[in-house]
């Protein structure tokens, strides 16, 4: 599915690099955690491979299904099935939520060369999975994001994910700011996608997440490199004994 | 203090282009009146204070700059879904057969043309009254060389609740006109009326128009100023605002070199409601000055300005809003915001707001901004599949919504938006 390989990203900005050739297979079907130390690289992957600018790829390639994304704009990656949750939500003041979601859901039909959904069905199916996520209709009609606490950001992040049915979920520290109830809303919500045709990359700085959304593969991320890979079990080492240890035996 | 010699001339010049029209005893004496105050005043020009960010010079040459007729073939005339009282002025002159008989429950509707030339007529002691009273504190020689030298316009009253809106509809035809309107609305005590405006009117257009809104009238209006690009325009709207009532108005400008919309309203009665709005839209030669003077004289009363300007390729936005708070004024509750998005760096705002207040219990707050497009709500939108162009328009259309939001009808409201909408996807 999701194909990254000896990944060496710069800012554009100033000469700094941030991460120094990262190798990563995310299978359809399968969720794969990254977690690491603050500084990691952890923030910055996730927006190289959405697209956002003030990076510069200087080695290595990205690939959704054999396609390379990184010479993609950041549009064409969501329409080819990428998804970004992020980490911090944008308010869009005057922009609805609704509107937003269908003119997102229709762009992505269309330039996937599929008809564009009717108003009707569009309305049908937001509701019912707005339903499930506890989203009532005045956050639909709200602007988006705006007013919302840190907990209706987050499922509105997954709603989207939800109504745009991406193939590649990318989840950039979808559990910070949440309290235990909202991230147990969140998790049944990433949960219901799992899917076999669909691939999770969750990023995050906590085990407890993952309590919730479990991973089949583990990775730990230090210094712009993945430094180790496992099982569930790497997680809840990091949750007993911090990143030190592991940093320390990889060094 | 004499006039300079050159805006003595400036002046003369101009008025010998003109026709001086003939009427009736009361209108001559308007007219008289209005040519003495221009008079007395002389055309404005670029050292003039309150033309510092705009330069009058191609609203006072003799001739009008030529302008080409712009022909839309892109969608229907405006407002054709709204069942209205249409009429017709094509390059100023009102043209009977495209109109709609000026015939409509609650309105009595007629011609300054023939109305000037009759001794009795309600709008005898208007007609110049309320542009007189907007020459203080800052002068606006332009209106008063609209009310001198209009030959045309409409002069409407509404007596009860209008039945439908009227509409004014402004064609234009020949590269060279010069037009010249003067309308007079009176809205009688607890009666409402709609005014519509659109089109583009003529190469060069001096619009006045004079409002006045009795005890518990409601006056909306609703103005689409043409797309033509070279067309040139000086409008004034001059109103006075009786008690617990309402003056609502909307202007969405798109192109045109050179636009200056000015509003003088007087709130006089307390408890009345007034909202003007505008969002201008300009792409390359475009220069848009919006110029707003409120004055509160009494208690109670709300006002707000809101105006928006989408600015691109170097084009101009300007806005001077005043709010003046009399001496008694109280609780007065003022608003102004003018924002300018800037979708690249050659293009500028220029934003002169300005309170003042003589009253101690009162609320009036203002703001200006202007900007670029937020590239992390743009990134956002681009994430989830929305075409950078489209995600553009998105933001755009949601930084004039508080304008738009201003127009109380629905349908005119979707009408205005479908225009906006059209002019961000022929101008990306």
């Amino acid at each position: 599915m999701l194909n990254i390989k000896n990944l060496h990203v710069s800012l554009e900005e100033e000469d700094k690099q941030i991460l120094r050739g990262v190798d990563l297979e995310v299978h359809a079907g399968k969720v794969h955690a990254i977690m690491g130390p603050n500084g990691s690289g952890k923030s910055t992957l996730s927006y190289v491979l959405s697209g956002r600018d003030g990076y510069e790829v200087t080695e290595g390639s990205a690939t959704l299904e054999g396609a390379d994304i990184l010479d993609m704009e950041p549009e064409e990656r969501a329409a080819a099935g990428l998804f970004l949750a992020f980490q911090y939500p944008v308010e869009i003041p005057g922009v609805g939520n609704m509107t937003f979601l269908r003119t997102a859901v229709n762009a992505q039909r269309k330039a996937r060369g599929e008809d564009e959904v009717s108003a009707a069905d569009f309305l049908k199916q937001i509701r019912a999975k707005a339903k499930d996520l506890k989203i009532d209709a005045d956050m639909l009609k709200r602007a988006v994001n705006v007013g919302f606490s840190g907990g209706e950001k987050k499922r509105n992040e997954i709603l989207q994910m939800a109504m745009l049915e991406p193939k590649m979920c990318i989840l950039d520290e979808t559990d910070s700011g949440l309290d235990v109830d909202a991230m147990k809303l969140v998790a049944d919500g990433v949960n219901a996608l799992r899917d076999a045709g669909r691939g999770f990359l969750v990023i995050t700085h906590y085990q407890r997440l993952l309590d919730h959304i479990k991973p089949d593969v583990v990775h730990i991320m230090a210094d712009g490199k993945i430094v180790k890979t496992g099982g569930p079990e790497l997680a809840l080492e990091v949750e007993n004994n911090g990143y030190a240890d592991i940093l320390a035996e990889v060094a | 203090m004499a006039l300079p010699q050159a805006k003595l001339d400036a002046t003369e010049a101009r008025l010998a282009a003109l026709p001086v029209p003939d009427g009736a005893a009361w209108a001559k004496a308007a007219r008289e009146d209005a040519l003495a105050r221009l008079r007395a005043m002389g055309l404005p020009g670029r050292r003039d204070e309150y033309w510092r960010f705009t330069n009058p010079a191609d609203l006072i040459l003799p001739e009008a700059p030529e302008a080409a007729v712009f022909i839309s073939t892109d969608y229907g005339p405006l407002y054709d879904v709204i069942d209205r009282v249409k009429l017709v002025f094509v390059d100023g002159v009102f043209d009977a057969e495209a109109s709609d008989d000026p015939v409509a429950a609650g309105l009595e509707i007629s011609r300054l043309a023939e109305a000037s030339a009759t001794d009795i007529h309600w709008a005898k002691d208007l007609y110049g009254t309320l542009e007189a009273r907007g020459q203080v504190p800052v002068q606006r020689p332009l209106a008063a060389l609209n009310t001198a030298t209009a030959t045309d316009g409409v002069l409407i009253r509404a007596t009860g609740k209008a039945e439908k809106p009227v509409s004014l509809v402004y064609l234009h035809r020949n590269t060279t006109s010069d037009a010249t309107l003067h309308h007079v609305i009176r809205v009688e005590e607890g009666a409402e009326l709609t005014v519509l405006e659109n089109g583009p009117a003529a190469a060069r257009f001096n619009k006045c128009m004079e409002v006045d809104v009795a005890d518990g009238g409601a006056f909306h209006h609703i103005r689409a100023q043409g797309r033509d690009h070279e067309r040139r325009a000086v409008t004034h709207m001059f109103a006075r605002v009786g008690k617990e009532s309402t003056y609502k108005s909307f202007t969405l400008t798109a192109n045109g070199v050179l636009t200056r919309n000015e509003q003088f309203i007087e709130i006089t009665g307390d408890n009345s409601v007034v909202h003007v709005a505008g969002a201008a839209l300009g792409d390359g030669d475009f220069h848009h000055d919006d110029t707003v003077f409120i004055t509160h004289d009494a208690v109670d009363c709300e006002s707000r300005q809101v105006f928006k300007k989408v600015l691109r390729n170097g084009a101009t936005g300007v806005f001077q809003g005043k709010i003046l708070v009399k001496p008694g004024a109280q609780k007065t509750d003022g608003y102004q915001i003018s924002q300018a998005l800037l979708l690249d760096e050659d293009s500028q705002f220029l934003a002169k707001p300005e309170l003042e207040i003589y009253a101690d219990d009162v609320a009036c707050s203002h703001g200006s901004t202007s900007g670029a497009i937020d590239e992390t709500a743009l990134f956002y939108l681009r994430a989830r599949g929305i075409p950078k162009s489209l995600a553009q328009d998105l933001l755009t259309l949601a930084f004039v919504a508080e304008a738009i939001d201003e127009i109380e009808d629905d349908a005119i409201a979707a009408e205005i938006m479908s225009r906006l909408e059209g002019w961000l996807q022929r101008h990306r």
